[in-house]
This record gives C-alpha cells, sequence and structure tokens, in this order.
C-alpha cells in the first residue's frame, strides 16, 4: 500500500504518511510491536510494552481519518516514555521496586496527555536509574539497559531506556527528564537528539519528581524535526506545576529553517575544554568547524556550579524519599542507596549556599549570553563506558566513570538554559553528543543551529538497523 | 578549604543520622560515610567561595490565591 520506508523514516515521515493517507496508524503500531519484540530483549530498553492500548490509540487515529476528521500534529506517531510519567492504568515506578507497590496512575501526565492527544501512540514505559538518581542505567531491580551500539556498553541515564529505544530505531520520539544531564547523557550516548527546554518550559505535572530545583521534562528523537514537533505540542502553562513559566506557546517547528544568520556562536572554554577524551573535543570541532565558529568564551565557576548541583541533588532527593530511606533503605538499588542516604544528612548550610551561589551563577551567565547567543560544548567526557565499569581515565587522571558523566551537563541545567544535545557521527563506532546551549526560553535557536547541522550532515542520528 | 578528616564525616554521619530519626545499617554505612565525603568536597567548593549579603536563593514562594 506504501512506498514508506520503515527502517528510514523518522516520526514525522510516519505522520505524513499517515496524514497522507500512504499509511494507517495500526499498521505502523503493528510494525513497531514487531521491532520492539525482536530487538528490545538484547537490549531492555522497555520496563512495559502496551500492546492492547497502542492498537486501540492507533484505530482511533485511523478512524478519525476515515471520518474525515483531524487526527492531530503527531498522528500515528509511536512513543515510548521513561518510567516516571504516569500513565493511567500503569503504577509509577521511576525505576524503584518500591514504588512498584503503589496503586496505579489515575491519569497521564501532563506532557504524556499532550502528546496522546496529538495523535501519538504510546507504545510502553522506559528504564532509568532509580528514582533518577544516576547516569548510566544500571538498574539492579530490573536490569541494565544496554547501548544498543554496543549491548557491552552502558545507554547513559538516567534515561537510558529513552536513549536506547530511540538508537535502536524503536520508537522514533520518547520522553524523558533531565535533572543534571539525564536526557542528554543518554541523547550522546546513544546517537540521537535530546533538548532539555528551559527550566519551567514543560509541565512536570504527573512526572515523579528527583531533585525539584533542577527537575526538567523533554523528548528524545530522532531528528531535530522529531524533537520539535513534541515539544511543541507538549507547551503550554500548567498552574498545578509551581515551577511552570507560565509562558504561552511559542512554535519551533515552523521555524527550524530559518538558519542561523545572525546568531552569535562561540564554543565554551574552561571547564568545558579539559577533563574529557579527545574524542569528546573532536566531536565538538567538527560541529564547530561545520558552524564555522572559532569565537571562544568562558563562563566563570562552572566547576563550583556542578559542586552546588550535586549538593542541591543530594539534599533534595533524600528529603523526598526520607520516610522509605528511614523504613526500607535494603529496598533501594544499592548504586543509588548510600547517596539518598548520605544526602539526608547535609546539612542545611551547605544547601542554602548552593541555592544562593545559582543566583550569584545566573548572573554570571546571563552576561556571558549577552555576548553571544549559542553556546557550544561537548555532552560527555567520553562515549559510552562498560557497564559496570567503576572507573575511567580523564585527561590522564583516573575518576569515578559514573558521576563524572554529567561533568558537562551539570553546570548548565543547573540555571535551567535550553539545551539540544546533537548526535555527531564519529570515526568510530561509539556515539558522542555535543550541547548547543541559549538563552533561557531560546529553545528556537538550539533547535535552528540543530536542524542545520543535520541539514549539512554535521549531526545525524546513529541508528541501529 | 575545609578538611574533612575520616573521623569527622563518620561522626557527622552517626549523630546526624540519630538526630534525623535515620537508621542506617552497618553494612550500609561505609558507602554513606564515603559519598558524605564526595558531597563535603563538593560543598567546600561552595562554602569557601564569598557571596555578598544580598544575593537570595532563587526559589519564590507565590502566596496561593484562594478559590472560592
Amino acid at each position: 500500500m506504501s512506498a514508506l520506508d520503515y527502517a528510514a523514516a523518522d516520526g514525522t515521515a510516519l505522520v505524513e504518511a499517515v496524514r497522507g493517507g500512504r499509511a494507517r496508524a495500526r499498521e505502523i503500531c503493528e510494525r513497531t510491536l514487531a521491532r520492539i519484540a525482536a530487538r528490545d530483549p538484547a537490549i531492555n530498553a522497555f520496563t512495559r510494552v502496551l500492546t492492547e492500548q497502542a492498537r486501540a490509540d492507533a484505530d482511533r487515529v485511523d478512524a478519525t481519518i476515515a471520518a474525515g476528521g483531524d487526527p492531530g500534529p503527531l498522528a500515528g506517531m509511536p512513543f515510548a516514555v521513561k518510567n516516571l510519567f504516569d500513565v493511567a492504568g500503569l503504577t509509577t515506578l521511576a525505576g524503584s521496586k518500591i514504588n512498584a507497590s503503589r496503586p496505579p496512575a489515575a491519569r497521564d501526565a501532563f506532557t504524556v496527555a499532550a502528546i496522546r492527544r496529538a495523535g501519538g501512540v504510546l507504545m510502553g514505559t522506559l528504564n532509568m536509574d532509580e528514582y533518577a538518581y544516576g547516569f548510566t542505567t544500571e538498574n539492579s531491580h530490573y536490569g541494565p539497559t544496554r547501548n544498543p551500539h554496543d549491548p557491552t556498553r552502558v545507554a547513559g541515564g538516567s534515561s537510558g531506556g529513552s536513549g536506547a529505544a530511540v538508537g535502536a530505531g524503536l520508537v522514533p520520539v520518547a520522553l524523558a527528564s533531565d535533572t543534571n544531564g539525564s536526557i542528554r547523557v543518554p541523547a550522546a550516548l546513544c546517537g540521537v537528539f535530546g533538548l532539555k527546554p528551559t527550566y519551567g518550559r514543560l509541565s512536570r505535572t504527573g512526572s515523579a519528581l528527583f531533585a525539584a530545583s533542577l527537575d526538567h521534562v523533554g523528548p528524545l528523537g530522532r531528528s531535530v524535526r522529531d524533537v520539535a514537533a513534541a515539544y511543541d505540542v507538549m507547551q503550554g502553562s500548567d498552574p498545578v506545576d509551581p515551577a511552570s513559566a507560565g509562558r504561552p506557546v511559542e512554535a519551533c517547528l515552523p521555524r527550524l529553517g530559518e538558519g542561523i544568520g545572525g546568531l552569535r556562536i562561540a564554543v565554551l572554554d574552561g571547564h568545558f575544554a579539559k577533563g574529557g577524551q579527545p574524542e569528546a573535543f573532536a566531536a565538538l570541532a567538527q560541529v564547530a568547524a561545520a558552524l564555522g565558529v572559532s569565537r571562544r568564551t568562558t563562563i566563570p565557576e562552572a566547576a563550583r556550579a556542578r559542586a552546588a548541583a550535586m549538593v542541591i541533588t543530594a539534599a533534595e532527593g533524600a528529603t523526598l524519599h526520607l520516610a522509605d530511606l528511614r523504613t526500607r533503605a535494603a529496598d533501594f538499588d544499592p548504586l543509588t542507596r548510600d547517596r539518598f542516604l548520605a544526602g539526608a544528612l547535609v546539612p542545611t548550610a551547605w544547601y542554602l549556599q548552593a541555592q544562593r551561589f545559582r543566583s550569584w551563577y545566573r548572573a554570571q551567565v546571563a552576561a556571558v549570553l549577552r555576548e553571544v547567543d549559542v553556546l557550544l560544548a561537548p555532552t560527555t567526557p567520553c562515549p559510552a563506558p562498560r557497564i559496570g565499569q567503576e572507573r575511567m581515565t580523564l585527561d590522564g587522571v583516573e575518576v569515578l566513570t559514573r558521576p563524572n558523566l554529567g561533568v558537562f551537563t551539570q553546570p548548565l541545567s543547573f540555571i535551567g538554559l535550553p539545551i539540544l544535545s546533537v548526535p555527531v557521527p564519529t570515526a568510530g563506532a561509539l556515539s558522542l553528543g555535543v550541547q548547543i546551549i541559549a538563552a533561557p526560553f531560546r529553545e528556537d535557536q538550539v533547535l535552528r543551529v540543530g536542524a542545520l547541522l543535520e541539514a549539512k550532515g554535521a549531526a545525524a542520528a546513529a541508528i541501529v538497523g | 578549604m575545609i578538611d574533612h578528616s575520616s573521623s569527622d564525616l563518620e561522626a557527622h554521619v552517626d549523630a546526624a543520622a540519630k538526630v534525623i530519626g535515620l537508621p542506617i545499617a552497618p553494612a550500609h554505612r561505609p558507602g554513606v560515610v564515603l559519598y558524605m565525603g564526595v558531597l563535603a568536597a563538593a560543598a567546600a567548593l561552595v562554602m569557601e567561595f564569598p557571596l555578598a549579603e544580598e544575593v537570595e536563593a532563587a526559589p519564590v514562594f507565590a502566596p496561593a490565591p484562594i478559590q472560592p
């Protein structure tokens, strides 16, 4: 019935085929289910596949089209969500064993509902680090998620299931959360695009919190237009989320082709130019060259910002889970438990001084962003480490693997800047990403830069198979 | 920079856990002390940085109007 090349199609191509009558949503849903069944056992991205619900959603899209109605801007697009998003009728695990005994969610999270209203077909829920406290998705309860490019390696985290599901070509779009790098790190290590919008831009209602001062939600996708399309339909103010910025919808998809004329772009120096393996800086250099960027600039005190983010994360995360830490610490994942317990013992002065430093640092970065529109930095300091790898060498120094995957992401999410991690074609088999960073609420700029890089072939999703 | 000796960290973990009523199993204690050290090192970077008195933490408490 169609000449649609499923292996090559991004989500937008699938939607165009459905809306144009060249494919049925149900047909795409069945192909997606078959691919998940065939490939997911090797990577362990999904914790739950919603077979019957997905079929019903797809049939509803087809019925709307048959009746001459508008099936929505994401009609028939398969997607999946990190298992910290509420899905009506499912218990929200947030990567934990503890939450598995809770009652099912009464309704979909704000963002999940938005994608489904737009015609998206929810295929299931995805693995993550317990309560989002990690960069590797080596979940002791549900097993590690494996990197689709090399199953002996991690997918990144905490949204590793989201990165792996898109990188393995199981779904074109996945929703995830990012507190210190949890969208950007798996996007980079799995070879896909990941957008962490401005803090407060997308509602977190119905998604389990981790460290509320720093929690964001956003999409990963196999193309810039997929990410932009999903992001656009999830916008909108939400009085229920106290962090919601309350801004009107500012659609980015129509602006992707505007190019980067007039944008002042610079590579980040200092903290972001050391402490990484040469491949990470080579990927950055490739992107800078494709954009013709030679300017460099420095954000002061970025390493201190990372330290402050660690303190805030530990204190807020531990306080959120204090009741369970008191009564059932043994039920936590051994990879998060000791860190949560320690976080509960953070002195108030450390926490409040970290919050005050955050204000100071925001003002310093604002000064930089008055001179430059877009900043570039590596996403991770290295390609995907091996599962279980405790230590790695960065710049000749042996460091702990897990916390150091966020060395370049933490100082930026700390003040809520919008960031797109773009996958960069590399000489090696493993993927790397580069962060495109802009001023608050300028998601349009990071997506425009990403779209140009994609058009030039300087950024491209690496989809397995 | 403040120097946190291992015995200081152990003493803090034991005392603070007791004060907030957080039992820490013997098997978990070494890991907790280790990570307390990581947090202490991070916090030292923050605490040694001078901030003017007028620098205020960013979160703003917004009084919510009462809906009838």
